[in-house]
């Protein structure tokens, strides 16, 4: 039987999650509810005494010295409406999974596989009569539909002997496993038809090339050898439709362009992603020679440097945009649990030492009618920081760096960046530890959680086809602890030397895992039906495909298979065998024991054919716009500094752990009142070394309505000038580059296709420019293409984005350099010429306007400048150091004010800036390769000597008067404001996020 | 050849400190400074006898899924080791019988509280306080200056007067069953640690007080003082890059947080081993 067990507070207890819920249904919905209570339910079923629940209900379920538990009754009281929200049939329940594993330790017997326990929460609403404004506030605020149900009852409506009745959300499948085969022998209409109704995502030539190659005589004589047919089953055209997805082939960025530029000169590309990124790289090795600091680029998940003769870094950055939509909580947890994954399992295995985490929204404070499916941007907000916050924190990863970007577009689709760095050995029993490969009869084993419907087809779902009893299938939601289990089994397996080779289990589930692997051998057999499941009823083709998270894939060989799971069972992890690697050619799956899948990798990994797109780049007919000059640049100031692309975002990462374990040495929040804005993290991963990771990042895509190609280029410099502000060497750093596009094919549904491909051409062509010209090689990268909203008529496009992280190291990260002034009297100098680029500003943003003059970025002078300000940081002549950017000079000189606590008194006149431009022009202008710097008066002549004929103007000096005080022409002040209010401007639009 | 001091530090299923915590122990001079997964004990092929420094570190056990700690305190209270019918909780009973030391950071003060380790009143291991959530109903990671009781018994702040650590936790407000166990907490000098405001008074006001903890506790001892247990983090400050502030004020090459550590070494080294 199925057992209730309510928990709640003690009468006299703050509820603070309650009335933090009080408070956010006032924020988000505008209702003012009198107060908020929440409660705790677990349904249990499962074969239990009355003693045995009534100990779970008393112990590890409530707390005795603050909390009540109730055992089928109710415990809400003095309530008007109340809401209880639990998860839809098949979605991960962690607490659930938790509670179990509770009452297992106290009876000390196993659940039975139809025993479970589901958790939900009680939400009493006072203050609130009309149950229609509580089923809005269930369906905007308290819970998800995708993910969730909800049951609302009024006080008069609850049973006072046995609250609200009993639901358990187990999934219920009488389906039998089979497998079907699919006749391709048909009209092109009709194939389209079953990649549509299939949700396969092939186009007709793709399905063509699949109908040609089955109905080879030559393919249906082997298939019908292992008991196949001339048609394919659907284990395999899954298979197919998986690897041959944009998700995993990254067809796009393979495709052959067509481009012409806007004088009318054409060139063939083929493929972008080897022409601009990989060559890009390839050239650059090429110059460093015996400096190359590259271990492993491209081809494993996540890119590896060197870092310091023992140690190799990993770095990698993804994107889960579409998930982060439709679950922003869900969808941002998977993403950093996900790219975690891809961290640990890179080369033969990493140790995970942060993340980081780049958003990109619609503001929290939009007012406007939003079309139908989407969510309101502070939703997405608040889902998200929440997600990460939740994958970090429990991983006990640290999230050192990150940043919020916002653009009404984003409201479309909202951008979700994780990134993940880890370490590993140079060397590993011998051998380097960042290469692996699988030998042919290594065993294939599964590790981590089970396999359900989670992730099926992605986010290519309709909600029409959930409902109750069916589990859910696209949205995921991590397990943290699960994978750090996982995690402390495999980093001794690696230590062992247990396993030749892993991966991890993303996009495609073991279809693209394996598959993956097998290349290394050319075969694999594997038993489908031996794969742990969440529950029954799993088709052949689902558990091949299947998404479902905190699973990696592993080759061991046979003579360490037993210990490989014995460590497995003692560490408490479940590990699968489910066949071998081989040298057959073939993708074969069976299904106890008959053969469900046969195809051949060759085709699989290289049949694709590749797409050929048109790409047309024009001139925008843009102007710079005729601005009155501003009465006053105090208010100009304070406005700029309280726009949400420039604000604080304190609020945020303090609910991010970015100190644990003991590394970060430059924090994200700096300055005297551990409140100032970081340009970088610096991160010391062993404990007993000062050898530091650095890690930034740079994105602008408000340059995008101007030209992607110079976009690129910011973003390139942004993230490397973060990068050195705190001291990262110019000379050993990475970048990587992840690109998020609107759909650049040009369609019916997309007519601009050609001029957003030729926007995405221009950026590659930056991104090799610009890579080459600073010398930084990139080592990973990742592309999401499809980033639209389209319902109807109404199509959202976000703007070209470009995510350019950049990571390296300082060999003592004792001699880092944070933002704030540090001591009045010091002096203020200026680095780097200031010109009229205000095109695409946060200044003329403001004021309504895109402007044309977008930044450009002088490779040449700024990597001198790069490397001269590191000399000067190792020499110790640094005592603060900033970026500018967002806003310009302005911004930088009140940030670096108040994060010291000190005053500035500079003055325009010094400013090396073009002739001509504004005083307005000069503090806002968003020119590139500028930092801001002070410096002991003791050090000015060292300091000079070392910039001696590049450009460092002598702005000013530091005051003890705290006070930004700006001087023009005659001396003039132009801006005089207490750093004070400064700050405020600053700190308060997010405050209360 | 004088006696070690051995410190050990449980690992797994959501500990995530373990690392730094046990690089604290050793800095500060133990001999053997283990990191042990909570599996290893559970087979019996590690026991806590062998030690005389239990650490418990911080992270997430369970995910805290049940309320900080509850599911890791109820698998130590009820998981049998191997081939026997003793428990850990049984050995940590032992351990502390013995006269050694325990000490418990963030998630592992939660832990010993929700065990009744800590504060243990009357001997027994009943739970009279608990840590939940946060006034504010959130997680924030944030520097706190701790005053220090000087008359505390405690063994881990001797000779401390006040100490600035981070707090990192979304339930670190440090609750107790009654008013009387508030009373004799203070009367027997056992709450150790208590947020202060700059000038080093303990405070309520929000964010010198994090969380909004009864009477400003932010960690307490039993009344032998060898059982310790506090929010803030000790051993994320135990080198002077640690601190936020350290690329502008002049400070030690140690941390802070590094002398409970070191108070603890000396002890076993002096007393406990003598």
């Amino acid at each position: 039987m199925a057992w209730r067990i309510v928990v709640g507070l003690k009468d006299g207890v703050k509820d603070a999650r309650g009335e933090r819920v009080r408070r956010e249904i006032k924020e988000h919905l505008g209702y003012d509810l009198e107060r908020v209570q929440t409660l705790d339910v677990y349904t249990v079923d499962a074969e239990l005494s009355d003693s045995e629940v009534e100990q779970a209900a008393a112990g590890p379920f409530s707390d005795p010295v603050i909390q009540e538990a109730a055992i089928n009754r109710p415990l809400a009281s003095g309530f008007d409406i109340l809401v209880e929200v639990g998860f839809r049939p098949g979605v991960t329940d962690n607490t659930g999974r938790t509670a179990k594993e509770a009452i297992q330790y106290i009876t000390g017997r196993r659940f039975s596989a139809d025993e479970g326990v589901y958790t939900s929460t009680q939400y009493l609403l006072t203050g609130l009569k009309d149950k229609e404004v509580a089923e809005k506030i269930a369906k905007d605020f308290l819970a998800n539909g995708l993910i969730q149900r909800w049951t609302i009852l009024s006080a008069d409506e609850l049973d006072p002997k046995t609250g609200v009745p009993v639901t358990v959300p187990k999934v219920v499948s009488d389906s039998t496993p089979t497998v079907n085969s699919i006749d391709l022998n048909v009209s092109d209409e009709q194939l389209l038809d079953i990649s549509r109704k299939g949700m396969l995502a092939l186009s007709l030539e793709e399905m063509q090339k699949i109908q040609q190659h089955i109905a080879d005589p030559q393919v249906v004589a082997i298939r019908e050898k292992v008991g196949l047919g001339a048609e394919l089953t659907d284990v395999e055209i899954e298979a197919l439709a998986q690897t041959w997805s944009e998700h995993c082939k990254h067809k796009i960025f393979s495709a052959k362009i067509e481009y012409e530029d806007e004088n009318g000169n054409k060139e063939t590309i083929d493929s972008l992603f080897k022409t601009y990124i990989v060559g890009a790289t390839r050239d650059i090795r090429e110059a460093m020679g015996d400096d190359d600091f590259c271990l492993s680029v491209f081809k494993d998940n996540a890119g590896v440097i060197e870092f310091t003769d023992d140690w190799s870094i990993v770095f990698k950055v993804e994107t889960h945009n579409s998930p982060s939509a439709l679950d922003p909580y869900g969808g941002a947890l998977t993403g950093i649990v996900g790219v975690n994954r891809d961290g640990v399992g890179t080369g033969m295995g990493a140790r995970l030492i942060f993340n980081t985490d780049v958003f990109c929204f619609a503001s929290p404070f939009l007012e406007k009618e939003l079309p139908p499916r989407l969510l309101h941007p502070r939703r997405i907000f608040e889902g998200v920081v929440e997600g990460v916050e939740h994958g970090g924190n429990k991983s006990g990863i640290p999230t050192v760096n990150g940043s919020i970007v916002f653009d009404e577009r984003f409201a479309g689709k909202p951008l979700v960046y994780c990134g993940t760095a880890s370490i590993m050995p140079r060397m590993l029993n011998g051998k380097p530890c960042h290469e692996k490969k699988v030998q042919v009869g290594d065993h294939i084993v599964m590790c981590g959680g089970r396999i359900g419907k989670d992730g099926i087809h992605g986010a290519t779902f309709s909600s029409e086809e959930l409902h109750e009893g069916s589990p859910v299938t696209a949205v995921q939601i991590g397990d943290p602890i699960t994978q750090r289990k996982m995690f402390d089994f495999l980093i001794i397996a690696r230590d062992r030397g247990l396993y030749s080779s892993f991966t991890d289990n993303g996009a495609g589930g073991l279809s693209s895992s394996i598959g993956e692997m097998a290349e290394d051998t050319g075969g694999f057999e594997m038993h489908l039906d031996r794969a742990p499941l969440k529950y029954s009823g799993l088709q052949p083709w689902e558990i091949l495909i299947s998404e479902a998270q905190e699973r990696m894939s592993l080759a061991v060989p046979p003579e360490n298979l037993d210990a490989f799971i014995q460590l497995a069972k003692d560490m408490d992890v479940e590990a699968t065998d489910l066949g071998n690697f081989t040298d057959s050619g073939y993708f074969h799956c069976l299904y106890e024991g008959k053969t469900v899948s046969y195809l051949s990798m060759e085709f699989l990994h290289e049949g694709v054919p590749q797409m050929v797109i048109p790409a047309k780049w024009q001139l925008r007919n843009l102007s710079e716009p005729e601005l009155a000059a501003p009465q006053d640049l105090n208010v100009e100031l304070q406005k700029l500094l309280g726009r949400l692309n420039i604000c604080s975002k304190e609020s945020v990462v303090r609910r991010y752990d970015h100190e644990v374990q003991a590394g970060t040495v430059i924090k994200p929040l700096v300055g005297v009142a551990n409140d100032g804005p970081s340009d970088a993290a610096v991160f010391r991963p062993m404990l007993d070394s000062f050898a530091g990771v650095v890690v930034s990042h740079g994105i602008c895509p408000n340059y995008s309505d101007i030209d992607t190609y110079h976009m690129m280029a910011c973003a390139i410099d942004e993230g490397l000038r973060n990068y050195v502000a705190v001291g990262g060497n110019i000379d050993h750093v990475a970048g990587l580059d992840n690109f998020c596009w609107c759909d650049p094919v040009k369609s019916e549904k997309t007519p601009d296709g050609e001029y957003k491909a030729a926007q995405l051409v221009r950026a590659n062509k930056a991104l090799y420019d610009y890579c080459v010209a600073f010398g930084v090689p990139l080592i990973s990268g990742k592309d999401s293409m499809k980033n639209d909203y389209q319902i109807g008529d109404t199509k959202i496009s976000i703007p070209p984005t470009v995510l350019f992280s950049v990571i390296g190291k300082m060999a003592d990260a004792r001699k880092a350099v944070s933002m704030d002034v540090k001591r009045p009297d010091d002096l203020v100098y200026l680095l780097g010429d200031t010109h009229n680029e205000l095109g695409g500003s946060e200044y003329y943003e403001e004021k309504g306007a895109l402007g044309a003059n977008v930044p450009k970025v002088d490779a040449a002078s700024a990597l001198l400048r790069y490397r001269t300000l590191n000399k000067a940081q190792d020499e110790g002549l640094i005592a603060s150091c900033h970026d500018l950017s967002d806003g310009g000079l302005a911004v930088a000189l009140a940030e670096k004010a108040f994060a010291g606590g000190y005053g500035i008194k500079v003055s325009l006149n010094r400013v090396a800036a073009d002739a001509g431009m504004r005083e307005d022009q000069i503090l806002f202008s968003e020119s590139q390769s500028r930092l801001l710097v002070t410096v002991h008066p003791e050090n000015q002549a060292a300091f000079e000597a070392l910039f001696k004929g590049q450009s460092c103007q002598h702005l000013g000096k530091v005051t003890i008067q705290p006070e930004l005080l700006v001087s023009g022409e005659k001396d003039k002040i132009l801006i005089s404001t207490p750093i004070d209010l400064l700050k405020e401007a600053w700190q308060a639009p997010l405050r209360e996020m | 050849m004088p006696k070690q001091v051995k410190a050990i530090v449980i690992a797994g299923n959501g500990t995530n400190c373990e690392r730094e915590v046990a690089f604290a122990c050793k800095l500060a001079g133990a001999d053997v400074s283990d990191i042990v997964h909570v599996a290893e004990l559970l087979a019996g092929r590690v026991k806590l006898d062998d030690y005389h420094f239990l650490n418990l570190a911080g992270g997430f056990l369970d995910g805290d899924d049940l309320g900080s700690a509850k599911a890791g305190a109820n698998r130590l209270l009820h998981a049998k080791i191997a081939g026997s019918d003793e428990t850990i909780a049984d050995q940590i009973r032992r351990f502390v019988a013995a006269g050694k030391l325990v000490m418990g950071v963030c998630n592992g003060f939660q832990l010993m509280v929700k065990m009744g380790l800590l504060p243990a009143l009357t001997g027994e291991s009943k739970q009279s306080c608990s840590l939940t959530f946060n006034d504010g109903g959130r997680f924030e990671d944030r520097w706190a200056w701790l005053k220090v009781d000087p008359e505390s018994p405690c063994v881990f702040t001797r000779g401390l007067d006040a100490v600035y650590l981070p707090v990192r936790h979304g339930e670190g407000k440090f609750v107790t069953d009654n008013k009387g166990t508030l009373m004799q907490l203070e009367q027997q000098n056992l709450a150790v640690v208590k947020y202060a405001d700059a000038d080093l008074n303990p405070t309520m006001v929000y964010p010198d007080n994090p969380n909004g903890s009864e009477a400003s506790i932010a960690g307490i001892c039993d009344p032998t003082g060898r059982l310790f247990g506090l929010m803030p983090h000790p051993e994320a400050y135990i080198h002077r890059t640690h601190h936020p502030r350290w690329t502008r004020e002049d400070m030690p090459e140690e941390g802070m947080g590094l002398w409970m550590y070191q108070n603890a070494v000396r002890f076993i080294r002096e007393e406990l081993l003598k």
